[in-house]
């Protein structure tokens, strides 16, 4: 504990601390990438839509002896179809059988269960029409449309457009990263991947109102002020909060992570392991964005204001003043840079010279 | 152990500097602090009154969905018919609703339990125990009622039609009043034969239809008994017969000849999809022979059907029969039909009762039935009186549902997923607390018994929903739940962070507790409130599982900012007096050296260096 207080302590004053805005481009470089690489093992590969999305059913059954192979035999003498057959933690089989009807199903069941061996009412059905999982989809469309809209809506009055605008981005950011995992992984997309998906939704935004509060308050009174351009303070909010985006993401990883090994080891499959799965990936991708690509956006957006650009050549112009004074004069008092390190917090507490290693670069390179 | 001691020196000065930055609003920052054990008191005292509530509403666990206790659940989702883009609104998914939970209440289901969900679902939950495939029938099959004239039957996969009613033509001159006889078959396809009875001949009633039960072995004598009641008028407003479909006779002849009812897969499709206005084919069941029908276009709608009720007819020795009231214009019509048919030779002057395409009744009309009463009658059971009068009143469902998904769940699954949701929550929760302990040490303590608080509130209102608004816990909303430990801790941390970082600045902890809550508190309500947003949303637009998932969340999400506000903080706020907390004790999780603040000479310059970057 002691190292990682130290170090949110250190965050905190600006001692450490990653130019996340400065180093920007690099990752929304990455981020385009992983976008493109989702993009196209979406429109390459496609979605492995569940049963729920084609229609079908899922036959559960209790512990059996009889192997997969076999079951898969049964089931399709049985419906006539092409079987998929999981062997389940608890012993059982997951049957699945795409492309029958639900009023069929009965008729299928009944024969399982002869083949099988086991009672009729001890099989689990999950018999979906066609149309159902498209609903649901169709639904949850339109639901994150509606959603987008509020918050966008939302934000902008709480905020401002721009940071709106940027939590927009950030969104669609971790859905596509999100479905793009999942194209390009093969995982089975069900109607719970849907529910894990749209958490993410509220999980992601969750994050980055947290990041953009902090910066909301620091830049109150940005244009009174000539020692920090917009970017700079962006930067200092975010490594602020990474202490507790850390420890936000930890502890919304952690029952998430329980859910998944319960649901993926001691289930075998179903709605618990879906959801799980696809809140696992989403808010990995949304802790990701948060902190690199909203924020810097953010700063991106604002910094073309003809206000921040005054700002940042005032700042600039001072920054060069007080270089060559320093040039002049190595020797500065000792008061003036404790006096900036508790309000500054940014990225130099430190004697100039350092300071100028760390903050100056990602005030050079725009 | 310097610190702690240099730290209490100087706890006189950050009270001072406290008071100092918090002039302003000192009336409120005052009263918030120093009641901080009313909230706690408040909050108490509601877990207490809830938990009392939730025993004495005999009700101490949740109720459990489907997928966790075990039963069937289907869902049923309404069609858009053609012709009727608009059908699919609120008031007609409510008369649905309403006539599927009497009918699946009416088997004896009554645990069923039959809900709206979005704007074109119906949810019908059956719990174990019941007879799930008879119920799954009766709310499948529940769909659309219309009388339809006959205008050609014949046994279907026969040599020979049949035509047991032949007795039937003769009985008009028995009676002055009008009168009208019919064959029918019975829905239920019963082994009862017609009690060929005279009695009712010469009863002086008037209107009535007459549903006997052809069974091969009866022979043309076999003519349903008994006749109805109320007003005759004998209106006779001849109306062509067999009128409309004359047009494409030729397809749906072909189409009849083809048919072979005794043939399931025949069956399943005969006729469906016919609009109202059309001639089509049907099967209908008498007995245990398939008949073959030529329908004319609806002369009345199921919807017209008033009421219909089975009753036993003591005077009459009719037995069961099935009267039905017409409302206005069902009379009308009804009265239109009547006059035409009983002008008619059998089978023309029949009319069929079809639910879903198929003919579950075909009485014959004797006369003209104008008042809007009619009286079928037959050689009935009581129950195949009383399913007739069900479908009659009940069977004209508004619009037309498909089974979207129909789930069986058997109690030792239900059991099993119910045991993971617990045992996964369980592990969530032991791994969020350890690590909270693990960076928050002392700290832990507060979200802890926030956690616990949370959850036992989630609980507590969970299990008093069951009941209220029939909410019941389904494996989604377990994993919401579970889900939510994450978004409940997050606003502590929030809150520790904000107060760990006061502390950095070099305050002592009942100021730092003080200035870190308005900033947290903000924090806290916009981030919840984006998460509420999103729940809210899931909840009002979406479908099926994701509903219970939403619910939970959005649950959870406002627990979190009333366990925040009147639980947390006031607990912070006490705790910060203890001296364990207050001189930052290593375990604390608020040591100021491992905190790595300021050493607290330099607090001097601190007040004229906020957080505001603008006097740096």
């Amino acid at each position: 504990m002691s190292k990682l207080g130290n170090l949110g302590a250190r965050l905190h004053r600006g001692e450490v601390g990653y130019d996340f805005v400065g180093n920007r481009k690099i990752w929304y470089g990455i981020s385009i990438l992983i976008t493109i690489a989702a993009i196209l093992g979406l429109t390459v590969r496609g979605l492995n839509m569940g049963i729920e999305f084609q229609g079908g059913a899922i036959f559960t059954t209790p512990k059996t002896s009889v192997s997969v192979a076999q079951a898969e035999t049964y089931a399709q003498d049985a419906s006539g179809h092409a079987a998929v057959v999981q062997k389940l933690g608890t012993g059982g089989l997951r049957i699945q059988v795409a492309g029958i009807d639900t009023g069929k199903s009965d008729q299928i069941k009944d024969t399982l269960a002869k083949d099988l061996n086991v009672g009729s009412e001890q099989i689990n059905a999950d018999l979906v029409g066609p149309s159902w999982g498209e609903q649901i989809a169709s639904k949850a469309w339109q639901g994150l449309a509606i959603f987008m809209v509020l918050v966008v809506i939302y934000l902008a009055i709480a905020f401002e457009w721009r940071m709106a605008l940027a939590a927009l981005v950030a969104l669609i950011h971790d859905i596509t990263i999100t479905t793009g995992i999942y194209a390009l992984v093969g995982f089975e997309v069900t109607p719970g991947t849907v529910i894990g998906l749209l958490t993410i939704l509220g999980y992601s935004l969750y994050d980055t109102v947290v990041v953009f509060d902090s910066l909301k308050e620091q830049t109150k009174d940005i244009t009174k002020q000539t020692r920090w351009t917009y970017s700079d303070i962006a930067n200092r909010s975010i490594n602020g909060t990474l202490v507790r985006s850390i420890n936000t993401t930890v502890v919304a990883l952690l029952p998430v992570a329980g859910l998944l090994f319960i649901g993926g080891g001691f289930l075998g499959a179903g709605t618990l392991n879906d959801i799980s799965l696809s809140l696992f990936v989403g808010l990995a991708a949304g802790a990701y964005s948060s902190i690199f690509i909203a924020t810097p956006l953010v700063a991106d957006l604002k910094e073309r204001e003809p206000q921040m650009k005054a700002l940042r050549k005032r700042v600039l112009a001072k920054r060069a003043q007080a270089a060559t004074q320093e040039d002049l004069a190595e020797t500065r008092t000792t008061d003036e840079p404790e006096d900036a390190t508790p309000a500054v917090v940014g990225q130099r507490n430190q004697p100039a010279s350092r300071g100028r290693g760390r903050g100056r670069p990602s005030g050079k390179r725009r | 152990m310097s610190w702690p001691s240099a730290c209490r020196s100087g706890a006189g000065r950050p009270e001072r500097e406290y008071e100092k930055v918090a002039a302003p609003k000192k009336g409120r920052s005052a009263s918030a602090q120093s009641k901080p054990g009313r909230s706690l008191v408040l909050i108490l005292i509601a877990i207490a009154a809830l938990t009392g509530g939730m025993f004495a509403s005999g009700h101490p666990t949740p109720r459990l969905g489907i997928d966790l206790a075990g039963g069937t659940s289907i869902t049923l989702t309404a069609i858009n018919e053609p012709g009727q883009p608009n059908a699919i609104n609120k008031t007609n998914m409510d008369t649905a609703v309403d006539i599927m939970n009497r009918r699946v209440n009416g088997l004896g289901v009554s645990e069923a339990e039959v809900q709206t969900q979005g704007d074109r679902n119906i949810i019908v939950n059956i719990p174990r125990g019941m007879n799930s495939k008879e119920a799954r029938e009766q709310v499948g099959t529940t769909a659309k009622l219309y009388f339809r004239p006959v205008l050609q039957r014949e046994e279907s996969g026969a040599a020979t039609p049949a035509n047991p009613s032949a007795g039937g033509s003769a009985k008009p001159s028995a009676s002055s009043s009008a009168k009208a006889g019919g064959t029918g078959k019975q829905t239920s396809g019963s082994t009862a034969t017609p009690t060929a009875s005279a009695t009712t001949q010469g009863r002086p009633v008037t209107d009535a239809l007459k549903a006997g039960s052809p069974t091969p072995s009866a022979t043309g004598s076999a003519t349903p008994s008994a006749t109805g009641s109320a007003s005759a008028k004998a209106s006779a407003s001849p109306s062509p017969s067999a009128s409309g479909g004359s047009g494409d006779a030729g397809k749906i002849q072909a189409q009849y000849a083809a048919l072979d009812c005794s043939k399931p897969e025949q069956r399943a499709t005969a006729g469906k999809g016919a609009k109202p206005g059309e001639t089509t084919v049907a099967c209908g069941k008498d007995g245990n022979v398939w008949n073959k029908f030529i329908l004319g276009p609806v002369a009345v709608d199921g919807t017209e059907v008033k009421k219909a009720q089975a009753v036993f007819d003591t005077q009459g020795a009719a037995g069961w029969q099935v009267q039905m009231t017409f409302d206005s214009s069902g009379s009308k019509k009804f009265a239109d039909v009547t006059s035409r048919l009983s002008k008619n030779n059998s089978p023309q002057n029949e009319f069929a009762i079809v639910l879903d395409d198929e003919v579950v009744s075909h009485p014959y009309v004797r006369t003209a039935i104008t008042g809007g009463n009619a009286e079928i009658s037959g050689s009935f059971t009581q129950t195949e009186a009383q399913s007739l009068s069900n479908m009659l009143s009940y069977g004209a469902l508004p619009l037309t549902f498909k089974e979207s998904s129909v789930t069986t769940v058997t109690a030792a699954l239900g059991g099993e997923q119910l045991q993971a949701g617990l045992i996964a929550g369980a592990i969530g929760l032991a791994l969020v607390v350890i690590y909270l302990v693990a960076y928050y040490r002392g700290l832990s303590l507060v979200a802890v018994a926030s956690l616990l608080v949370s959850a036992t509130l989630t609980y507590v209102i969970m299990a008093l929903l069951g009941p209220t608004i029939h909410f019941a816990l389904n494996l989604p909303a377990v994993c919401g739940a579970i889900v939510a430990i994450g978004i409940t801790a997050d606003s502590f941390i929030v809150f520790f962070e904000r107060i760990r970082d006061e502390i950095r600045e070099g305050r002592s902890l009942r100021p730092a507790v003080e200035r870190a809550w308005p900033r947290a508190r903000r924090t806290i309500l916009v981030s919840d409130f984006v998460s509420f947003l999103a729940a809210a949303v899931l909840f009002i637009v979406t479908v099926g599982k994701v509903q219970g998932f939403a619910f939970t969340l959005g649950l959870t999400t406002v627990l979190d900012v009333v366990v925040v506000f009147l639980f947390t903080k006031p607990l912070m706020t006490i705790l910060a007096r203890r001296t364990f907390f207050a001189s930052g004790h290593s375990w604390s999780g608020l040591d100021p050296k491992r905190l790595g603040a300021k050493p607290p000479l330099r607090r001097t310059r601190r007040p004229s260096a906020p957080v505001d970057p603008k006097e740096a």
